[in-house]
């Protein structure tokens, strides 16, 4: 029972359709939604580092690791709208979030 | 190799099964703790492939900042989470339509596809007899240092912009101004008067 490459990607390859299905399913939580594309951004992770180690390259990990520097970036910018957000308006629903819209 | 996969099905079984957690879990705070749940056994995974130094990135980072912060987040926002899981079920069949769509998609690529690994050239071959984190280091803080530091001005971009979306000054409130502290002198802060005795100020 030899684990290859195709496994990792498997496992990635569940992690990132869990990370669209959360979108699709929690459309009104803001918060939920962040972490959904969290878990898309692990998958992409787990992907780069699964090639690097199979194919011999560490250049793939150079890249996860600015990946996760994107990824936390990303969520302190977006907690902080939120917050901006929620002090503004007193709600975080998605459907309220519509002054843009015209 | 046995030890191997048990720790991979393991390792790969509580990430996916936490990462459905995630997403259906009831409670904010539960799907944070679950999505912490996740990162950790990522980091496992990691370590299984040979990056150690990313698993210990991913923990540290991962756990100790962004999920803390989502958990202050979730803390702070008094918000009626249970209202918001109104229609929770109205979108579960288009989301589970383009989930199952994208897997099979993603399923079929992986399944269908095969590497040639002699002819693949590697942009930079891991050395061998050095660890993992000095190999990162090597090829880091040389070939791809303009990386290494784009990194860094995007940290420094997010927290600045962080900081000013979520300071505010309130109005009312009295705040010490150092400068018209120190530009303060006797001619302007104190008068002398003269009071002739028995007749006092008027």
């Amino acid at each position: 029972m030899i684990i290859g490459l195709g496994h990792y990607l498997s496992v990635a390859a569940i992690l990132f359709t869990l990370g669209i299905f959360g979108i699709f399913l929690n459309r009104k939580n803001v918060i939920i939604i962040l972490m959904s594309i969290e878990l898309i951004l692990l998958a992409v992770n787990i992907d780069l580092v699964a090639f690097s180690s199979f194919l011999g390259d560490i250049v793939g990990q150079v890249y996860a690791l600015i990946v996760l520097t994107v990824a936390a970036a990303e969520a302190a910018i977006g907690l902080a709208i939120l917050v901006a957000y929620f002090r503004n308006r007193g709600s975080i629903a998605v459907e309220d979030i519509n002054l843009l819209k015209g | 190799m046995i030890i191997h996969a048990i720790f991979f099905y393991l390792f790969a079984g509580v990430t996916v099964a936490s990462a459905v957690m995630v997403i259906a879990a009831r409670n904010p705070v539960h799907s944070v703790l679950f999505l912490i749940l996740a990162f950790v056994n990522a980091a496992g995974l990691f370590v299984l492939l040979g990056a150690e130094f990313l698993a210990m990135i991913l923990i540290v980072v991962y756990v100790g900042a962004v999920a803390v912060l989502f958990l202050f987040v979730v803390m702070m926002l008094d918000v009626d989470f249970a209202q918001l899981r109104q229609g929770f079920l109205n979108y579960l069949p288009v989301g589970a339509l383009i989930g199952a769509v994208l897997l099979a998609e993603l399923l079929l690529v992986v399944g269908g596809w095969a590497i040639a690994p002699a002819t693949t050239p590697t942009a930079a071959p891991i050395v061998a007899n050095v660890s993992n984190t000095a190999a990162l280091g090597l090829v880091l803080y040389t070939r791809y240092v303009y990386f290494f530091e784009a990194a860094g001005v995007i940290l420094l971009v997010a927290m600045i912009g962080a900081i000013v979306m979520t300071l505010h000054h309130k109005p009312q409130v009295r705040r010490q101004n150092i400068a018209e502290q120190v530009a303060r002198r006797p001619s302007s802060a104190v008068e002398l008067v003269e009071v002739k005795p028995g007749q006092g100020l008027s």
